[in-house]
């Protein structure tokens, strides 16, 4: 862990108070999610991002609308600050064809091209080439867009990791590296798996600019990502994040988390991101109570729409399984 | 005895790592987590971290260091978690595994054994569901193994570790919790032949692996209007049991090959030319297939049930052939 204190107040209030609410969105949907996940309306893998929600909140909150967004199968909560609607990302998960991907990829593969949401992806470090490429694109292009890749720290012992840095930086390719670091890939703690576990000193090492920084504090992040995104945009290649961050439940539905101790849990819960920067504001006096108590009714009003919303899809006909297989000619 | 397919696989790991001390297992959360499918649970604690190796997510490195393991005396047991990720690892299981051998003028084999869990059915979407056993089938030099039963699950492994040469051991992930009866001694299997799980002489249901209880199923539905089906087995999907093949055809003259994997380009399609090679002149009717739709597949149930092959698709299959010719 680094930092000992709690995340530091913005100068502006209220947008640490808009930052607050957007991580919340992320946690009662997430919670949502493992709710009907045990009702068995969600089915297959299920990974939900409870405790890491400053991340994508921070570095989401600098990207502009036609950036790009590359992520993993721990991904509702990239989808759902990015902008993709959360009944739509319900939906999928519900398996109906209301949802962003009409039920076809589920949890682990939610896609929409409205956002320039690019997955979704449940292959470890699959995304990482598609950012590169993406990236590639708008350097032939000409355009000034950034693409923003999530990855686990486990991916970074994948061959593709190793091989979309250098691309990236070899290129000079406007990629922002995010790698959450929550320490664990599935049972295999980071330093089980990484002989060198300074990770942005991996990153320099292909010569992408690389920093650390507290994934609990969204200020900080927000505050590093727009550093590196203005950089990015700036032509200033790719840059690496390694943010610092924990996942507070299990893996996935399934897992029954024998590698690590409860204390090492309970240690962490107490840099719980959401209740931390809702202390500090509300310290500061820049939270009053029945403020904190709207931004939660409209946030559990949200996610009640988008309940509602997936319980009322409807299945794809099943006449339609080989569709997109192919692309649909004169349909584009 | 009582077990489980996770538990006679885990059985066998553990007589061979007794056994043997050149054994040992490697894997993505095979020690601490227990295994992705929980197939290793407890073998850590009894075996210690140099022989249960957990080992980063890197399926292209450890898979060839599995196979430099091999070449360098040991017997190891290399866990993909699944199919999917195994193409992470295509290179080093077709351009090493698979060819060092012949390359080397026969100077180098690999003993080594790769354990993956493959299929659909649990609605893991495209990127953890497929079937590609086919597809290893297809590289000469591999040895391809599809356990069905608990016997098989408990007597393969231990006959691919006395393999002088690379096996992969596709286990579908919808049987690992099927549970049974199995003899208190059950060992070693064979890993050449086919077997016939049900005797019948009306149609012969070539099948393997995840698919065969679907079959077994098909058949008890089809003797219910009076067809007897065969149903074979096929275990080893290479080197490929053509007199198995033969012989069910020759005794039913009618064949239908279920197969979780695509049709196109497939090993039903493999199989279904070698009979047409080999005993045309037995068959009353074409060969039929009933196979996965060629689509990705899906993450909704009912898609991704309409993409599998199912009780009612092996019927209405039987019902073609049968129906057909004399
Ligand atoms: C290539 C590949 N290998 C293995 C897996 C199985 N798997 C899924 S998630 C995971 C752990 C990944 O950890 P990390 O990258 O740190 O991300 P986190 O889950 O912690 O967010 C593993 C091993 C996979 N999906 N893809």
């Amino acid at each position: 862990m680094n930092g000992d204190a709690g995340p530091r107040v913005a100068a502006d209030p209220a947008h640490a108070r808009e930052l607050l609410r957007q991580m919340l969105r992320v946690r009662r949907f997430e919670e949502k999610c493992v709710e009907l996940y045990s009702a068995t309306k969600i089915r297959g893998f299920m990974h939900v991002y409870i405790g890491e929600e400053a991340v994508a909140a921070g570095v989401l909150s600098t990207l502009a609308p036609d950036d790009a967004v590359v992520a993993t199968y721990r991904e509702h909560g990239h989808a759902l600050l990015r902008g993709v609607d959360p009944g739509a990302i319900l939906a999928e998960m519900y398996g109906y064809q209301e949802g962003c991907c009409r039920g076809r990829g589920g949890s682990m593969h939610l896609f929409d091209a409205g956002t320039r949401f690019y997955g979704g992806n449940a292959i470890v470090a699959g995304g990482l080439p598609l950012a590169v490429g993406l990236a590639l694109a708008d350097k032939m292009a000409g355009r000034s867009r950034v693409t923003a890749c999530f990855f686990g720290e486990g991916a970074v012992a994948e061959g593709e990791f190793h091989e979309s840095m250098n691309l990236a930086a070899l290129w000079e390719l406007p990629v922002l590296f995010c790698c959450e670091n929550n320490l664990y890939a599935m049972g295999t703690a980071l330093g089980r798996s990484e002989s060198q576990t300074d990770l942005a000193l991996k990153a320099a090492g292909y010569e992408v600019a690389a920093w650390a920084v507290d994934g609990m504090d969204v200020i900080a992040v927000e505050e590093a990502a727009r550093r590196a995104v203005d950089a990015v945009r700036a032509g200033g290649g790719p840059h690496f994040l390694e943010l610092r961050t924990y996942r507070f439940r299990a893996h996935s539905m399934y897992d029954p988390e024998r590698y690590r101790e409860k204390a090492e849990v309970a240690q962490w819960l107490e840099r719980d991101p959401v209740s931390l920067l809702h202390a500090s504001l509300a310290a500061a006096g820049d939270l009053p109570d029945t403020e904190w108590e709207r931004v939660q009714r409209a946030v559990d009003a949200e996610v009640q729409a988008a309940v509602d919303f997936a319980e009322a899809g409807t299945p794809e006909p099943v006449e339609e399984l080989t569709r997109f297989v192919y692309s649909e000619r004169g349909a584009q | 005895m009582k077990t489980t397919y996770r538990e006679a696989i885990r059985a066998a790991m553990r007589e061979a790592l007794l056994g043997d001390e050149r054994v040992f297992l490697m894997g993505e959360d095979v020690g601490r987590y227990g295994g992705c499918f929980a197939v290793s649970l407890g073998l850590l604690e009894e075996f210690g971290p140099e022989r249960i190796r957990d080992t980063p997510l890197s399926e292209s490195g450890f898979v060839g260091a599995g196979i430099g393991a091999a070449l360098g005396g040991m017997r190891p047991i290399v866990e993909i978690m699944t199919v999917n990720f195994s193409l992470l690892a295509l290179d080093q299981l077709v351009n090493n595994a698979a060819t060092l051998l012949h390359m080397s003028g026969g100077q180098f084999n690999v003993p080594v054994v790769f354990r993956l869990t493959t299929g659909a059915g649990r609605q893991l979407a495209a990127q953890h569901s497929h079937s590609l056993e086919g597809w290893y089938a297809h590289i000469p030099g591999l040895r391809i193994l599809t356990p069905a039963t608990l016997e098989d699950a408990r007597g393969m492994l231990g006959t691919a570790l006395e393999d002088p040469d690379p096996v992969l051991i596709f286990e579908h992930g919808s049987l690992y919790n099927v549970p049974g009866e199995i003899a208190d001694d059950a060992g070693l299997v064979n890993i050449d032949k086919a077997a016939v799980r049900r005797a019948g002489a009306d149609v012969a249901l070539i099948t393997y692996g995840g698919t065969l209880p679907v079959v077994l199923e098909s058949a008890d539905r089809l003797a219910a209007e009076g067809i007897e089906a065969e149903v074979v087995d096929l275990r080893v999907l290479r080197p490929l049991d053509d007199a198995a093949l033969l012989a069910a055809v020759a005794k039913t003259h009618r064949a239908v090959v279920v197969d979780e994997g695509w049709r196109s380009g497939s090993l039903s399609a493999e199989i279904s030319a070698r009979i047409t090679e080999q005993a045309f002149f037995d068959l009353d009717a074409p060969v039929g297939r009933v196979c996965s739709a060629e689509v990705p597949v899906p993450y909704a149930r009912h898609l991704e049930l309409a993409a599998l092959p199912s009780v009612e698709r092996v019927v209405e299959a039987v019902h073609k052939v049968v129906g057909a010719g004399g």
